[in-house]
């Protein structure tokens, strides 16, 4: 009997590490331990056994039993796991397919830079308000204290409508039209983003560009605010690491007038090609209100002061992205559009 | 300007190198662009002497040279012609370097070799000019370097001075804010030359109709005029400045132009009646042959210089060619005026005439400085030997410059600047510029000297103590006070809301010239009445393509994807939010209306597991109504439009949000497609921002999620083709009750199996409760009631 059951082990257990596939690993169990298992059976004939050798044969056919059983289990856990590494293994997919390109658009270059340039502005408390392009001499000159006849007119060669209608040279004529509504109140904080037109036409220049305008006043304005909210744009724009310098100029509208620039994006200030070997680059013009600019709006100019500055955003456009011909801008190729 | 480093020390000692000159002068406000060493690249460049002039065998525009370089004798082609045998010129040999790094090399031009070059003062680096050879005076050694004679030694800043500035247009003006900014002395000698026994004023007399013309007009008589070239030294002077030497007599002028910024001019006195000089305006029909030989018609508003017979110049532009001096003028008339700025420049302006002289003119030469400028050139004229000076100047003065007193307020200056100036600093800046300041109890007077009429109030000053004091010294802060709102106004955050929206639909946005041709209008078939054909005109555009603002903006978009189409790109979607200009009858200016366009053009791009879409009406309808939904604004709806010209009659429809018309919508027109050779399928859009705006919009609020299933059903029915899908719709929607959530059209199909005339429709319904879950029953009640509706009002048969 003990011989036999020995046999039955033995030869099981060999089945069992045989057996490739979890059905087969079943089949053994009923073969060997379902009810009309072979080693049930045995089991069952126990009650032929003497007396005396009845609990060490038991003994030993539930060690057998206990034995195969955890076999069984681990033989079936083993060849689950193995089916289940073989499916995942026959899911594999080509991950250097190309991903779903959903349709895609974008913004114009010029829109996401003015929209950069508006929301530093509105962080600083200023509003966005815009005028016509279509302008009368008045708001584009005159007011500006640019008279009729003054060689400072040719700073900005003008496309003219009639002799008293033209398209703006620049945004300034926004600060007239909303002085004339807002004096004497204070303070006024405004930038003035919008299409300006030049004629002029080459690489860098382009008759319809746009500009940005920027302008407050109030009563304790003082040049050091207006170098100080540059500052704060400039670092913002293009990086904490800028630096900023002054240079006095000219416009008829402001004085002090200053031309700002910065040192060069490209090489850091140690010069290059893009800043010719200079290390600065002309970003915008600025000044003090001229305080007849002020006084024709309404305001005194003894107790309100303010500044103003404006700025083109191609030029901007061009610097960060590297754009080196500013016509690409308005020929508007898809294949130049979709690089942003 | 060009200004000489070296004539600029005459007047200022200048210790410190030309780069670190330049930053000084562009940091006060005097930009200088470039320092340029003209002589930097010259090497080997030798004065020579023409032996010899012949024609080229085998080229008109060629001549074969033989010129002496001191040591040798070299044969040279060059296409120049101004020079004949005898001309001292400078020669580059082979193996000399020009301007630019230019190597000269053995060449051969037509067969014939050449073995060096003839130079033009552009090559040399010592001016602009390329008309001919560079012709050195008369006694110039030959065989002799070239460069120290040529001054290629100097260094010249290059100024870009701001209009204002008239009074940094010379050497001597330069040379003011050079002793001014860097605080150095200024060494201004006084003319000093001897006079003949003629007294000038009995030779000339001067005339001034209008002093408010011209202020002032200063003659100096010159006799035993020896006409001949200026010697090297003033050659030098005007080729630095880029300049072109004449004779003697210009070159004094010239010069003098140059150094005191005061234009001149030399008249052959013989050729002026009785001696007499009247300034006066033209009259109606007056003509004169000007310099450069060209007969002008004159006009009643320029200012004329006359005699009692005839014009003899225009004031301050140019003089007439029969009153110049030439090789045989004996004695010469030498003006030194002040003309009135404005009419200067009318005047250069209407006749597009424009010189040196009036440009300085224009912007204002000094008054009280026209006599000294007119001693200056005397005393030129003097040393150089062209001539002996009478006795005297002429000089109508009718009414003398009086400074100007400006008050300056130190505190004023800090208000400005947001910084404390010393009053010392004030002082000394002011003086250093010629303000002469007197202190009176807390502020200054200054006087404002003659030559800065660019000051005029006390801004002026405070701008000039800034820039010599320097900008980089005033601190930077931030403007305190009552704070300010920066935010978007409900418009501006539309229109960026909605170029996000687009964006995320697959359109590009694009930004196009507002100007346009007015041919566009022949291209989308609009009729001759239209009100679209009424625009804006430049009165001077930069080409007939952008003679006119746009007043239809979509048309910007066909151009776009006219071009793509043309660079092979045949797919595309656009948008563009721009201005419209149209013009109107009760205004001045045009009406500027906001406008949103779109385009389509061709298909989505398809992929390796995913179908292309066309990029037709429909998509553009459903990125409309995207937009309008994202916005907002509520649903859209589209009308049929069949009489736009520029669009398919049968696939065209109006825009409206409730019972406002926002636009059009549909595919274009397929013969103005091939105006713009474009392909047939092409769609557009218009759709009025200032309507858009204007609309109320719905704030967008939280509706809490549904608690209960929704119960969805399919259902498609044949119906006759004619029935819009809007109106099916309309019927499902009031069968099925108010449990009907969502009505959604999956299919639309036509073909086999149905009838002709007809199409199936499939839709998808979505009941749902919020109180309780729907029972299939009750469902199947209302989706009953919607069949029998369809069946009663179109005929339509349900599918099985």
């Amino acid at each position: 009997m003990r011989e036999k059951l020995l046999q039955i082990a033995e030869e099981a257990e060999k089945a069992v590490e045989g057996a490739e596939t979890v059905e087969a690993v079943e089949e053994l169990r009923i073969k060997y331990l379902g009810k009309k298992g072979i080693l049930t059976q045995v089991l069952r004939g126990m009650g032929a056994l003497p007396p005396a050798e009845r609990p060490l044969v038991g003994k030993l056919a539930n060690e057998i039993k206990l034995r195969l059983e955890n076999e069984l289990v681990v033989r079936a856990t083993k060849l689950k796991e193995r089916e289940k590494a073989q499916k995942l293994a026959t899911e594999r997919i080509d991950v250097t397919l190309p991903g779903t390109c959903p349709f895609l658009g974008s913004l114009h270059p010029l829109t996401t830079v003015r929209a950069e340039i508006e929301d530093i502005f509105l962080g600083l408390g200023f509003q966005i308000v815009e005028g016509p392009e279509i302008e009368l001499d008045y708001y584009n000159f005159e007011a500006l204290n640019f008279p009729k006849d003054h060689p400072a007119r040719d700073m900005q060669d003008t496309f003219f409508i009639s002799d008293e209608v033209l398209l703006r040279t620049h945004t300034s004529p926004v600060q007239v039209r909303t002085f004339e509504k807002t004096a004497p109140n204070v303070p006024v904080k405004i930038i003035a983003p919008g299409k300006v037109y030049r004629e002029d036409d080459d690489a860098t220049h382009s008759p319809m560009f746009n500009q940005v305008e920027g302008f407050a006043v109030d009563t304790h304005i003082a040049f050091g605010d207006l170098k100080g909210v540059l500052d704060s744009f400039v670092r913002q724009m293009y990086g904490d690491q800028t630096r900023m310098r002054f240079r006095p100029s000219f416009f008829p509208f402001t004085e002090p007038s200053a031309e700002v620039d910065i040192s060069c994006v490209i090489c850091g200030g140690r010069g290059c090609r893009v800043c010719s070997h200079t290390g600065w680059l002309e970003i915008l013009g600025a000044g003090m209100i001229h305080p007849r600019v002020l006084e024709v709006s309404g305001y005194d100019s003894e107790k309100f002061s303010g500044f103003a500055f404006g700025m083109g955003i191609e030029r901007i456009a061009m610097l960060k992205y590297g754009v080196d011909n500013i016509r690409l801008f308005f020929d508007n190729d898809l294949r130049f559009l979709n690089q942003f | 300007m060009r200004v000489s480093l070296n004539w600029l020390k005459e007047f200022v000692d200048i210790r410190i190198p030309a780069g670190e000159l330049a930053e000084r002068l562009t940091l006060a406000g005097v930009a200088v662009d470039r320092v340029d060493e003209p002589g930097k690249d010259v090497s080997g460049v030798v004065t020579g002497k023409i032996v010899e002039v012949r024609p080229h065998p085998n080229a008109d525009r060629l001549v074969i040279t033989r010129v002496n370089t001191g040591t040798e004798e070299l044969q040279i082609v060059t296409g120049a012609t101004n020079f004949q045998a005898g001309d001292i010129v400078p020669v580059a040999p082979v193996g000399a370097t020009l301007a630019g790094g230019l190597v000269i090399r053995r060449a051969k031009f037509r067969g014939v070799e050449s073995w060096g070059m003839l130079c033009a003062a552009d090559e040399l680096g010592v001016g602009e000019d390329h008309e001919g050879i560079l012709i050195l005076p008369p006694g110039t050694p030959v065989g002799v370097d070239a460069g120290p004679i040529l001054g290629l030694d100097d260094q010249i800043l290059e100024l870009d001075l701001t209009p204002n500035r008239g009074d940094c247009l010379s050497i001597r003006g330069v040379a003011r804010e050079v002793a001014a900014i860097l605080n150095l002395p200024l060494k201004m000698p006084e003319p000093v030359f001897p006079e003949s026994a003629t007294n000038a004023a009995e030779l000339v007399r001067v005339d001034i109709e209008d002093p408010g013309l011209c202020g002032r007009y200063v003659a100096r008589l010159i006799e035993d005029v020896r006409v001949g070239p200026s010697p090297l030294w003033l050659q030098r002077r005007l080729f630095a400045a880029g300049m072109r030497p004449i004779n003697n007599i210009v070159d004094i002028t010239n010069y003098v132009m140059l150094e005191w910024g005061q234009p001149q001019h030399a008249f052959d006195y013989n050729t002026v009646q009785d001696g007499h000089v009247i300034v006066r305006n033209a009259r109606p029909g007056e003509t004169l042959v000007t310099l450069d030989g060209q007969e002008r018609r004159l006009t009643p508003e320029m200012l004329l210089i006359t005699d009692p017979g005839r014009v003899i110049g225009i004031a301050g532009v140019m003089g007439g060619l029969d009153s110049e001096v030439t090789a045989g003028t004996r004695r010469v008339l030498l003006e030194s005026a002040y003309f009135n700025p404005v009419s200067i420049r009318r005047t250069s302006k209407a006749l597009g005439l424009r010189s040196e002289a009036s440009t300085r003119f224009e912007k204002g030469v000094d008054p009280e400085g026209c006599l000294r400028a007119a001693d200056r050139a005397a005393e030129l004229m003097h040393e150089i030997g062209a001539g002996r000076v009478a006795t005297g100047a002429v000089d109508a003065y009718p009414e003398p410059y009086t400074p100007k007193t400006i008050v300056l307020r130190p505190e004023r200056v800090e208000q400005i600047l947001g910084l404390p100036v010393p009053r010392q600093e004030i002082q000394g800046i002011l003086e250093r510029l010629g303000f002469e300041p007197r202190e009176a109890e807390d502020r200054f007077l200054a006087s404002v000297p003659s030559h800065r009429f660019d000051v005029a109030r006390e801004i002026d000053l405070i701008e000039e103590v800034a820039r010599i004091y320097g900008y980089d010294r005033v601190p930077q802060t931030l403007p305190f006070g009552v704070t300010t709102a920066g935010v978007r106004t409900p418009a501006q955050t539309l229109e960026a809301n909605l170029k996000r929206i687009l964006t995320a639909c697959g359109l590009t946005e694009v930004i196009t010239y507002t100007f346009t041709n007015p041919k566009v209008f022949d291209r989308l078939r609009l009729p001759e009445d239209s009100g679209r054909r009424r625009t804006v005109r430049l009165r001077n555009p930069l080409s007939e393509d952008q003679a006119v603002m746009r007043t239809l903006l979509y048309p910007c978009l066909l151009e776009v994807l006219a071009r793509n189409y043309q660079r092979r790109t045949t797919s595309a979607a656009l948008f563009e939010i721009g201005r419209i200009y149209l013009s109107r009858e009760d205004s001045a200016l045009p009406e500027e209306r906001l406008t949103l366009a779109l385009a389509l053009m061709g298909r989505t791009s398809a992929g390796w597991r995913h179908k292309d879409e066309p990029l037709d009406f429909f998509y553009l309808k459903g990125v409309l109504e995207v937009a309008a939904c994202r916005t907002g604004l509520g649903p859209l709806t589209f009308v049929p439009e069949g009489d736009e010209p520029a669009f398919h009659p049968g696939r065209t429809a109006r825009v409206l949000a409730g019972e406002t018309v926002l636009g059009i919508l549909g595919e274009v027109h397929p013969e103005v497609l091939e105006a713009y050779d474009l392909p047939r399928g092409v769609v557009a859009a218009e759709i009025d921002m200032e309507r858009l705006v204007s609309m109320e919009k719905q704030i967008t609020r939280f509706t809490p999620l549904p608690r209960f299933p929704s119960v969805e059903r399919d259902l498609a029915f044949v119906i006759r083709k004619d029935f819009p899908v809007e109106e099916v719709t309309a019927v499902i929607r009031k069968a099925a009750g108010e449990l009907l959530r969502e009505l959604r059209l999956f299919d639309v199909y036509e073909g086999r199996q149905i009838r002709e005339g007809c199409r199936s429709l499939g839709f998808s319904l979505s009941f749902r409760a919020e109180d309780r879950t729907l029972t299939d029953e009750e469902v199947g009640q209302h989706l009953e009631e919607v069949i029998r509706a369809l069946e009663q009002t179109f005929g339509a048969e349900l599918r099985a």
